[in-house]
């Protein structure tokens, strides 16, 4: 991408700089914006997106790491393909929790080997009673089922019920992306599916 | 590239990466020698592993709420006889970030993403419009965990 066609160049005007609620200013934004595709695999990848927005490798270092301790940025990692590294059996097992325990409750579960995600959710009575989400991953049903006895086992009487729902199909798998035309902007498509 | 193409490099820098790189001014470099192997050969597998498909991605994971976004896991009771016209119907919403079917009366499990967090009910009522049927919305309500680690 030639710098003149980046989108984000026009909002990274210093002196109209101004964060939004989030904490962020519009170098943040084009900084998010360069780096949503992947991080570039040369040595000083900092300056490359910098060169790629206007600033220096050091500024683009110095944001990422204040994004990261924000939480903005949980992290800069490799994210696996779970069926092409064998872990073809993906469980989101769903419990019914009593209220009055799910948040030391999940906070227990979410510390437990395999758990990926874990979140409570509301209820949709009477189609819907669990409230405590938890995904777990395995390279088969029965290993998934092993760590989801654990999880019950953990969750002990204030769980009433349970389930697991395996995935057995990607319908759409496009990950979150953010539009470059201005700060605040919005999520879309990526070009590549995965 | 398959699972049996990796060596016991490769292994380590899967595991290792998926912990996350740490964020220095030659990061590639410092993950390369706690690994004990030359940065050209950390980036030149590091490549093959992305454009081979077993990583979906390598970069910053981004919190999408801190970032201004919304978003919100949702659910449909898709009869069996039109689930495909019902799939198209869901997937054509550039909202739509993942969508998967799963084994229970609740068969199709969709996230949305949209700009601002207002947007979210606009998007589910238009779900509601051009598939005819009810939207079950899930926001979370409290995150506990957010860590994806699959050892190789």
């Amino acid at each position: 991408m030639s710098v003149s066609t980046c989108p984000s160049r026009s909002a990274l005007n210093r002196d109209e700089q101004h964060r939004d609620a989030q904490g962020l200013d519009a170098a943040d934004r084009a900084i998010v914006l360069a780096t949503q595709a992947g991080l570039p695999l040369v040595p000083d990848p900092w300056g490359a997106v910098g060169r790629e927005v206007g600033m220096s490798g050091a500024e683009v270092l110095e944001r990422m790491q204040a994004m990261q301790a924000r939480g903005v940025v949980r992290r800069v990692a490799a994210v696996p393909n779970h069926y092409r590294l064998g872990y073809v059996a993906n469980g989101m097992t769903v419990w019914d929790v009593d209220d009055a325990h799910v948040a030391r409750l999940g906070r227990e579960v979410a510390a437990i080997e395999g758990v990926s995600h874990c979140y409570r959710r509301p209820r949709h009575l009477p189609h819907w009673p669990y409230n405590l989400f938890a995904m777990l991953h395995g390279r088969s049903r029965e290993e998934v089922e092993r760590q989801a006895a654990v999880l019950c086992e953990r969750l002990g009487e204030a769980c009433r019920d349970h389930r697991i729902l395996y995935s057995s199909r990607i319908l759409k798998k496009t990950g979150l992306r953010l539009a470059g035309s201005r700060p605040g902007a919005a999520w879309t498509e990526p070009e590549r599916r995965g | 590239m398959i699972l049996d193409d990796l060596d016991g490099v490769d292994r380590r820098l899967i595991n290792r990466l998926q912990d996350g790189l740490p964020l220095v001014t030659r990061p590639y470099a410092a993950v390369a020698e706690e690994l004990g192997i030359a940065e050209g050969d950390l980036l030149y597998r590091l490549e093959r592993l992305r454009e081979g498909g077993l990583l979906s991605r390598f970069g910053p994971m981004y919190h999408a709420e801190r970032l201004g976004g919304g978003l919100t896991l949702a659910a449909l009771a898709v009869p069996e006889a039109d689930f495909d016209r019902v799939s198209d119907a869901v997937n054509a919403f550039p909202e739509v970030a993942h969508n998967y079917r799963r084994e229970h009366a609740l068969n199709m499990w969709f996230v949305l993403a949209t700009e601002t967090p207002e947007a979210i009910d606009a998007a589910i009522a238009g779900i509601e419009a051009a598939t005819g049927l009810r939207v079950f919305n899930m926001p979370k309500e409290e995150e506990f965990h957010v860590r994806l680690h699959l050892p190789v």
